[in-house]
């Protein structure tokens, strides 16, 4: 059967149809012009279209960074929103180049899937949400309580887990899109609400009394999301951590996008390192060598990305601070 | 009632004596029939005013169950003795009928009207002016986002294009739909060998205009381009498939009936399932359709057969001698489908098309679940932004999605409607 | 094919590729190679792909931990049954959404298509609105604006609605009390049976006799006897004998929610309505086009025999108009059964959502999970199918 698909391949040349998971991606990226980056369907902070079309989140703005360092221009990427249920196979079977999508590093999805995680962009954990009035100040006294959720995610078997554990009782109610979840917990159908912490925080925003509502102390679950690659492209799994490892690396140093030009005369030997003054380190991940400086530049280092995206909805640094901070963001040296 | 009567003595004609009433005339079941249920409108007469008020006063009024019952009992038997008394016997049927249909109406009416137009937030720039009046419908949430709901994530400097491909596909539905005989011809022919190509080109770009990748698509013109591919293509699918289902040769027949009993029988969902998520898995590694594509091709096998089965009810309806006088003409099996057979048969099932069609555009809000943005999709992202996030935004939102597909719909099947007529008359003189 | 060239040679008028049977063999040997050809294709790179990405296959996975819970369930289920279990469990949901949808759609269909008909101008108009409003608007909406319509004016748990302190209803579903009979209540159970049985046949008796002889008594009171008194009666004895025979387990407010009882829960309650008010909307046009399709004159010598219009409609018309009105349901039924698979929109647990959805996503086989859902569709649809074309034959026989 091998002459069809050499016949299929030679389709895929032409029109709609798109072919090349299998070739370096990095050229196929520089070819097109355009990083092609799975998103979510919409949550606030992470990824999120505007009314425009505009795509806006931490997620997002880690495809704008690899974009930058690239084709150097963050700008330059596609977008394609993904439902939970798709994420992985689209990008096993090259549709997107990169999954950006607040996704949790686990050690199947690592190894069984064929896909790669690079790092963690954001240390999450499962929460629970409660209305104040219910007079509930801790997940161990929610036993007999109703809980909505989504399905299709890691948080369905967290909170079974959570709740057998504790010898609770507790009824789920699962629901495919995660606006309806808020809807019918707001409507009064769960005594709970369960997902990722930074979920919680951007969903109470949308209630009709957010202040009605609390999150519980309790972390019932490890969330670390963070950027997948296809397994097999080394090279573009080096791109892909080193864009995430820079934007750390940037904070630490203090290289803001406002004084990334001055920090290139700075003396520092990291400094400059980092923004090509010194060096060829673009070289080594087949760049040039102002990739990190456009990265600061055009996008921001991880504190400028998280202050824009992820404060506006509620949430403090907390574990995603620097680790000499009190957090556990450590990058590995620039050297 | 006695049980001592059992003997059966013959009488002279006329000369039995008065038998007691039927069981089911006297007694507590007796006036219950009687007054109560006597007739079908009898019956709805007394279940309808209690079922209004026992909502009414349950839902509406927070009186307790029983206290409900009670009072819709007392409602339903008092619409009774003021029937009765008002309008005697024959009459009241009918128009205590029409009475209770109006107040259904108008409760319907108020809750309708109170939410969309009386309560309603008519310009609002943001979630705090919505939640003012959290009882109506938010329409500055629609104004804001309209062009969203249009064009999806269409790039502004580039919308016209969409416009002018839209003028022309109302430049050539029109006669398609109301012209006559030549000029509708043509217009069928553009419509179906032109316009998809004039269209994709200027919707996806190419001779100079700038691409726009199917990723961009969105809004009602995806949900447009959706319904009317899978109109075009699955028309010419689904005549194949019923001429095959009745073709001579088994093989044909039977891989027709099962290509047609399989999409029939599984929901659209899985099989756009299998379109966006499984569909890479069967083609060789590296070869990948685009994923618009791939949903149009699944919602296009799926509708090609419904359309099958519409085609097949038009196929049966023509008389055997028609077909035998085309053989005897000389015409060769094609010519004689198309030429004498299946103009006929597809004038007889136009409103069965026309019915798979407005099932067609239905459908394709489905395709949200595989993450395409089609009109109802751009109407949940837009519930997504914190700008917006009102109570009331929710049903606004899709209250208005339901005014403009019932609005499509609604006119199809008007046409449907006409053409029926139409054909009928033709038909019966 | 050569082989079939040599064979038909000896016509000589004809050339063989001429010869319509010649052709039409070629032809559907030459379509039957190509679909097996495709299909080997797909199958190939299926399995090749599979291989290639370490994809798991087979369906071992159906006996592995589960390890998530499901709210409605027909049958013993927790979060340590296996894959295989929640399918049952998923499968028994669609089933049971489904037949209440029929029922409910059949019921409602009936009544708006003969209520199309009416005399009265404002009942026909109403009808004919109801069609084309429910019809018109995609069902994925009108099972959103459902769903909220059932939440919104339920009080929480605390303030339940409570019927006699032994059926609650709140936003959380309508608690009734279940029945957990012992031993001595399948007594009483059979004796309720029998009564049944022999007012029926008592009921069969006296028609007849009332057929043969003009006469006729009323069974009424033996038969409540028989069905009501007798099981009654026996239940107290056993009462006093052995203990009581059957206990209730009723629902009562511990902690957040209620307990005990049987609960239906409000995604059940709305899907229903959305599926039947939805499916109705079609059902009425069928009946409304049945019922035209019989005569007028029918109608006409009905009344001229002194049937009354319901009587007319009851026995005269709706009979002969099954004949029309069942292909078309039949359909119906089907449609209703597949677009319930639009439950996980609302979070009901039908078997596209925790099978398709959860286990899916648990096991990672979509080839297997999606072609077993895509079977047991077409095996429901198929079987409703035949169920239906068996009963229209009945009905085509009892005509002339």
């Amino acid at each position: 059967m091998k002459w069809i698909n050499r016949a299929a391949l030679a389709v895929a040349a032409s029109g709609m149809i798109a072919a090349g998971a299998q070739a370096a991606t990095l050229d196929n990226i520089k070819k097109e012009g355009v990083l092609k980056c799975g998103v979510s369907q919409g949550l606030p902070g992470f990824s999120n279209p505007d009314d425009k079309g505009k795509w806006t989140g931490i997620d997002v703005d880690f495809c704008r960074a690899m974009a930058a360092a690239i084709l150097g221009d963050a700008s330059k990427v596609k977008y394609v929103p993904l439902s939970a249920k798709v994420r992985f196979t689209a990008l096993q079977s090259g549709e997107i180049d990169v999954l950006s999508r607040n996704t949790t590093w686990t050690f199947t999805r690592d190894t069984n899937l064929g896909i790669n995680f690079v790092g963690v962009l954001y240390y999450d954990g499962q929460g629970f949400m409660v209305r104040k009035k219910l007079g509930v100040t801790s997940a161990l006294k929610l036993s007999g309580a109703q809980v909505c959720t989504n399905t299709g995610t890691t948080t369905e078997l967290n909170v079974a887990d959570y709740f057998k554990s504790h010898n609770m009782q507790y009824k789920v109610v699962a629901f495919e899109n995660s606006n309806e979840v808020v809807a019918a917990y707001d409507a009064g159908r769960c005594d709970v609400y369960t997902t990722d912490r930074s979920g919680l925080a951007a969903q109470r925003t949308k209630m009709k009394n957010p202040d009605e509502h609390m999150v519980l102390p309790e972390v019932i679950s490890k969330e670390p999301l963070g950027p997948a690659v296809r397994q097999g492209d080394d090279q573009f799994a080096n791109i892909a951590r080193w864009t995430l490892n820079a934007m750390i690396i940037a904070e630490e140093l203090g290289v803001t996008s406002k004084n990334a030009d001055q920090m290139k005369s700075a003396k520092n030997p990291e400094i400059k390192r980092l923004l090509g003054t010194d060096g060829k380190y673009g070289s080594y991940i087949g760049l040039d060598n102002d990739w990190a400086y456009r990265i600061v530049k055009q996008v921001g280092n991880y504190a400028e990305v998280y202050d824009r995206n992820v404060k506006p909805i509620g949430l403090e640094r907390g574990v995603n601070n620097l680790w000499n901070k009190g957090g556990i963001l450590y990058a590995p040296p620039f050297r | 009632m006695a049980m001592d009567d059992v003997v059966t003595p013959r009488y002279a004609p006329g000369q039995h004596p008065a038998l007691p009433a039927p069981a089911s005339t006297v007694g507590v079941v007796g006036w219950l029939r009687a007054n109560l249920f006597s007739t079908g409108p009898d019956t709805s007469l007394t279940l309808v005013p209690f079922g209004v008020a026992f909502l009414a006063a349950a839902w509406f009024g927070g009186v307790s169950i029983m206290g409900s019952i009670v009072i819709g009992i007392l409602i339903a038997v008092g619409v009774r003795i003021v029937a009765r008394v008002a309008f005697g016997n024959p009459v009241i049927d009918n128009t205590v009928l029409t009475i209770v249909g109006a107040i259904i109406i108008f409760l319907i009416a108020d809750v309708l009207l109170n939410f969309t137009i009386f309560d309603a937030v008519w310009s609002a720039s943001g979630r705090a002016d919505c939640a003012k009046s959290p009882d109506g419908a938010c329409w500055g949430f629609v104004t804001a986002r309209f062009s969203q709901f249009m064009y999806g994530f269409y790039p502004d400097a580039e919308r016209w294009r969409v416009d002018v491909t839209g003028i022309f596909a109302i430049a050539l539905i029109v006669p398609i739909l109301f012209g006559q005989g030549r000029i509708r011809a043509y217009a069928v022919g553009l419509f179906l060998l032109a316009f998809p190509i004039v269209g994709f080109i200027l919707m996806y770009g190419g001779l100079g205009l700038e691409i726009v990748p199917t990723n961009k698509w969105g809004g009602m013109m995806l949900t447009l381009v959706i319904a009317m591919t899978g109109i075009t293509a699955s028309l010419p699918l689904g005549v194949l498939l019923a001429l095959g289902r009745r073709s001579d040769m088994p093989a044909i027949r039977n891989l027709c009936i099962v290509f047609i009993e399989f999409w029939r029988g599984v929901p659209l969902i899985t099989v756009l399932f299998m379109a966006s998520v499984m569909f890479p898995l069967f083609l060789p590694e590296g070869v990948t359709f685009n994923q618009l594509l791939r949903a149009l091709i699944g919602v296009a096998l799926f509708s090609a057969a419904y359309m099958a089965e519409v085609v097949r009810g038009g196929l049966q309806a023509i008389p055997k001698g028609q077909y035998e006088a085309a053989s005897a003409m000389g015409l060769s099996y094609w010519k004689s489908m198309r030429l004498i057979v299946l103009p006929q048969a597809l004038t007889i099932v136009i409103p069965g098309i026309v019915n798979s069609f407005i099932a067609l555009f239905k459908d394709t809000t489905l395709v949200l679940i595989i993450g395409l943005f089609d009109f109802l999709g751009t109407i949940q992202t837009g519930l997504n932004d914190n700008a917006w996030a009102a109570p009331n935004v929710p049903m606004t939102g899709y209250v208005f999605a339901a005014l403009v597909y019932w609005a499509f719909c609604f006119g199809m099947s008007r046409y449907s409607v006409r053409l029926e007529r139409k054909l009928n008359t033709g038909r019966q003189h | 094919m050569s082989g079939a060239v040599s064979v038909t040679t000896e016509t000589p008028k004809v050339a063989w590729f001429r010869d319509p049977r010649i052709r039409s063999l070629v032809f559907q040997a030459v379509t039957l190679l190509i679909v097996l050809l495709v299909g080997w294709y797909l199958v190939d790179n299926t399995i090749d792909n599979m291989r290639r990405q370490n994809i798991a296959s087979g369906l071992g996975f159906l006996n592995d931990r589960a390890g998530f819970d499901i709210i409605q369930s027909l049958v013993p289920y927790t979060s340590d049954s296996s894959f295989g279990q929640a399918f049952v469990v998923g499968l028994l949901n669609t089933l049971l959404v489904a037949i209440i949808g029929i029922f409910f759609a059949t019921l409602v269909g009936f009544v708006v298509g003969v209520a199309r008909l009416s005399s009265n101008w404002l009942i026909a108009k109403m009808a004919a609105a109801y069609v084309e409003t429910f019809r018109n608007i995609p069902l994925l909406l009108q099972i959103f604006f459902w769903y909220h319509a059932v939440l919104k004016p339920l009080p929480g748990p605390r303030d339940s609605i409570s019927l006699l302190g032994v059926v609650y209803l709140n936003n959380r579903g309508l608690y009734l009390p279940s029945p957990e009979p012992f031993g001595g209540f399948y007594i009483v159970l059979g004796l309720f049976a029998a009564g049944i049985a022999a007012t029926l046949w008592l009921l069969r008796r006296e028609r007849k006799r009332q057929e043969a002889t003009g006469e006729r008594k009323p069974v009424l009171w033996t038969g409540l006897g028989l069905i009501f008194g007798v099981p009654v009666l026996a239940y107290f004895v056993i009462m006093l004998a052995v203990g009581n025979p059957l206990n209730f387990d009723v629902p009562a407010l511990t902690g957040f929610n209620f307990t005990g009882g049987v609960t239906i829960i409000p995604e059940l309650f709305s899907l229903v309505i959305a599926l039947s008010v939805y499916t109705a909307a079609f059902i009425a046009e069928n009946v409304r086009s049945g019922i035209q399709a019989v005569s007028h004159g029918q109608t006409e010598a009905a009344y001229a025999l002194g049937f009354r219009p319901n009587l007319t409609m009851r026995l005269i018309i709706i009979p002969q108009a099954l004949r029309v009105i069942i292909p078309p349901m039949t359909s119906q039924y089907l449609n209703l059964t597949k677009n319930s698979s639009l439950a996980v929109a609302i979070a009901y647990p039908d078997l596209v959502a925790v099978f398709m959805g959860t286990t899916l996503n648990q096991t990672g086989q979509a080839v297997e999970v999606v072609a077993i859902t895509m079977g047991v569709y077409l095996l429901l649809s198929l079987g409703t199918a035949g169920l239906m074309n068996w009963y229209n034959a009945r009905v085509a026989l009892v005509e002339r």
